[in-house]
């Protein structure tokens, strides 16, 4: 909806609590919009810089257009500290395993629909890891209607890259995508690197998956980043306007 | 996580963090994203005592060129050190 300043608006945000991956309590951050009636919603996976002060305004940029927006946080095992202190805890053991973040952002899903003010269309959303995350589990459940995917790396992975944490390469889950798929990727990123972007639509395309890739010149890893020498401003802009066009499309009502 | 690249290392010594000095007893040192110099990636090294949780950390995130130049540097200080008789096998307990 086109915003005009005759509009009264509002966002509540607060961190609750909420059930993860194996039934563990953990923390989020909530933030939805103000008014009557009932909203589609979005989960947040946060990015491998950890759940910082950007998924809050990440979540309060995705409530001010209309959408319920959780972010848990997937760190919340290592213990607390300031974000950076536990996502470089994360860092040293290796990430979280696929199972962990997948089943804490089922869990999120799971907490929105026990909202009254959730229309049940839920889409999911994340950049760097939080991409390959939010691919994951669009992968592995059938809790979303669409899944937004910023430059997720090691969604093509090579078999000496696997392990207990990251048993399956997520190209291969390809073929149990629940949702349509939005991606969003720079032609200068590493990872990605865009002949495995390639290889990644070739996949959708030959398995008939919905999906829209944008890739973006002269942008590299993380160009939505306004706090990094990484944001690409021209880019970043295009970028969210596809997001928002994706989620007016695949979530009605926001 | 992006790059994945990470190895640790048990240390002996001490270093100062937000809150001041606390024993370290591990090193993470990986090539991955850095949360605050201005790269894409960066050799950062994590100083920590897991014990005393996350807070407990002293970092540093160096470019691929200075890294290389601290692990000459040091090297080259110990060389020093030893050729004067001045090394000592372990920091003294209780710091």
């Amino acid at each position: 909806m086109q915003y005009t300043t005759d509009m009264n608006e509002g966002v509540h945000a607060e961190t609750v609590t909420m059930l993860g991956a194996n039934g563990d309590r953990i923390n989020a951050f909530l933030a939805h919009p103000l008014g009557e009636g009932k909203f589609p919603a979005m989960v947040l996976a946060h990015h491998m810089p950890g759940w910082d002060l950007l998924y809050r305004e990440f979540a309060y940029k995705f409530a001010h257009r209309g959408y319920v927006t959780i972010s848990p946080n997937m760190y919340f095992r290592a213990g607390h500290g300031t974000p950076e202190d536990v996502a470089a805890k994360v860092r040293a053991e290796g990430g979280v395993s696929d199972a962990s973040a997948v089943g804490d952002l089922a869990g999120a899903a799971n907490y929105l629909n026990t909202l009254p003010y959730v229309n049940g269309r839920i889409g999911i959303f994340g950049t760097c890891s939080g991409g390959r995350h939010a691919f994951l589990a669009a992968c592995r459940t059938t809790n979303f209607n669409a899944a937004i995917d910023c430059w997720g790396g090691r969604v093509v992975m090579t078999p000496d890259q696997l392990n207990e944490k990251t048993p399956v390469s997520p190209l291969d889950l390809t073929k149990d995508l629940s949702c349509p798929l939005l991606g969003i990727f720079g032609n200068d990123d590493t990872s990605p690197t865009p002949e495995q972007v390639n290889q990644h639509e070739a996949e959708l395309k030959k398995l008939n998956k919905t999906y829209e890739f944008h890739r973006y010149d002269g942008a590299g890893h993380g160009f939505f980043y306004y706090n990094r020498p990484a944001y690409r401003q021209a880019q970043a802009m295009d970028g969210w306007e596809k997001v928002f066009a994706f989620c007016e499309k695949y979530l009605p009502g926001g | 996580m992006c790059t994945m690249i990470v190895e640790k290392v048990k240390i002996d010594g001490c270093g100062k963090g937000a809150s001041g000095w606390f024993n370290l007893e591990q090193a993470n040192v990986s090539y991955d994203h850095p949360f605050n110099a201005p790269m894409e990636h960066a050799l950062n090294i994590d100083f920590v005592n897991a014990s005393q949780g996350p807070s407990a950390r002293v970092a540093v995130e160096l470019s691929e060129s200075a890294a290389r130049e601290l692990v000459k540097t040091i090297l080259a200080v110990l060389d020093q050190a030893e050729a004067g008789g001045h090394l000592e096998n372990k920091i003294s307990a209780g710091i």
